[in-house]
């Protein structure tokens, strides 16, 4: 009997709302920061350093038959702890393969719709990360939007569909993941889209992405539109699929909105994230179907394992759309902000060309949650 | 800098071997004492930092050089 899991199981049974039980064995610090998360787990967490003496502090609050996942950094502590419990008698002890590092490179995807002219949107749903991607697929050619690092991911979701990444695009130059988009063009041969205004410092070729520069996917008019809406950064820009689905990049998400901040530059953006959110996107059908390049908190995983939400709803109950004055928006999204992502500066050096990290340290710097958004 | 009765070469070990490994090296050296650890796995450093915490020891010093991290415990 193996007594490992991969993140692909455990993957599926957080969206699928299984009842799981994991000991974290990280010390505690990491693991306040950044954990495994879901409606239906339940953590518990005690450094493997203090479990080398014995594991009566696991065995005083577990039964010795129920099922116990362990999970660390990188997979290794994790062994040595379920090898730990099985010899102490539990029966049911599994170890997470790769751990924390390979829990956060995990892409879920899910079905978002089926377009007009017979295309597919697909969310890929970065469960150690919060993070969404995107693909639109239509007669045998796909766009990949929000593209994270791990491209083979794409690149194997598009050869079992049988179709050909043709564009990547990204909504804004990312600070909290090293982004996919021009490696995965690189690959397929695609064409990398970025905003100009985010790209002023950029050290490659691209394409711009601006309004009213609609980009083809296949042969049929699945057409994505591209809309500026600047805020989070000075060059955001939301992408609209078939009239209906709205992709708002890190501007709006579905409890939340994005923070002005990771560039330096909350007292410049504050006005235009305040424009977007408050004029911009409200011009626009409260039947559109927002889908972030974000989510902060599991809850926000709907029944089938996708965000997303109506446009209208959002502007009945997320908080960040409710302030009325634009003082204490001001004060909302630039003052007590959470700690910005780990890393995002180096983050964004990658992301602009000017800094080539090796592959391993590249994975290291996306360590840790997102931290994206601000939450009212 | 107080000399260290003990060395330990951890160096090129993954996690958690650096932290079993020291375990073990500091029940040889006496109360008082200072064990010298290096290692190469970049989570020894708040591995080991937290483990000396938590039994009580003092980590005495810490260096990074050429990423060879090197530590120094004072066995309580």
């Amino acid at each position: 009997m193996t007594k490992s899991i991969t993140t692909d199981e455990l993957a599926k049974r957080v969206v699928n709302r299984e009842e799981t039980l994991i000991l974290d064995v990280r010390n505690t610090d990491e693991f306040d920061d950044w954990k495994i998360e879901g409606d239906s787990v339940e953590i518990i967490n005690e450094p493997y350093f203090n479990l080398l003496d014995g594991v009566d502090a696991i065995a005083d609050n577990v039964n010795k038959d129920q099922e116990i996942i362990v999970v660390c950094a990188k997979g290794g502590s994790s062994k040595m702890v379920r090898d730990l419990l099985e010899e102490e008698g539990f029966t049911h002890a599994y170890d997470l393969e790769g751990g924390m590092k390979a829990w956060s490179e995990h892409l879920e995807p899910v079905k978002i719709a089926d377009l007009n002219d017979g295309g597919s949107l697909y969310q890929f749903v970065r469960l150690g990360k919060g993070c969404l991607s995107y693909m639109v697929v239509s007669d045998k050619k796909a766009a990949v939007v929000d593209a994270n690092r791990m491209t083979g991911i794409y690149e194997r979701f598009a050869e079992e569909k049988g179709v050909s990444i043709e564009h990547t695009i990204d909504t804004h130059l990312h600070a909290d993941h090293i982004s996919g988009g021009r490696q995965l063009a690189e690959n397929t041969g695609g064409t990398y889209h970025l905003p100009d205004k985010d790209a002023e410092e950029v050290t490659f070729d691209y394409a711009s992405l601006e309004e009213g520069t609609d980009i083809t996917v296949g042969n049929t008019t699945i057409q994505v539109q591209p809309i500026y809406s600047p805020g989070h950064t000075i060059g955001s820009t939301s992408l609209m699929i078939d009239n209906k689905y709205l992709l708002t990049g890190d501007i709006l998400f579905v409890k939340s909105i994005g923070r002005p901040d990771l560039a330096g530059k909350a007292e410049d953006w504050v006005g235009d994230l305040r424009e977007t959110l408050y004029s911009r996107y409200k011009e626009l059908s409260d039947d559109l179907i927002v889908l972030p390049a974000h989510y902060s908190f599991v809850d926000e995983l709907g029944n089938d394992g996708s965000v997303k939400a109506r446009l209208g709803d959002l502007y009945q109950r997320n908080s960040g759309l409710q302030v009325e004055d634009a003082q204490d928006f001001r004060k909302m999204v630039t003052e007590n902000l959470p700690p910005q992502p780990n890393e995002h500066d180096n983050i964004r050096q990658t992301n602009m060309g000017k800094m080539n990290p090796e592959a391993e340290k590249q994975r290291e710097m996306e360590i840790g949650p997102n931290r994206c958004a601000v939450h009212g | 800098m107080m000399e260290a009765v003990k060395v330990l070469d951890a160096k090129g070990m993954a996690c958690p071997m650096p932290v079993v490994k020291t375990k073990k090296a500091i029940e040889e050296i006496e109360s008082g004492e200072i064990l010298e650890v290096h290692a190469t796995d970049k989570g020894a450093k708040s591995d080991l930092t937290a483990w000396t915490n938590s039994g009580g020891h003092e980590l005495v010093d810490q260096t990074e050089e050429n990423d060879v991290l090197k530590f120094w415990i004072k066995k309580s």
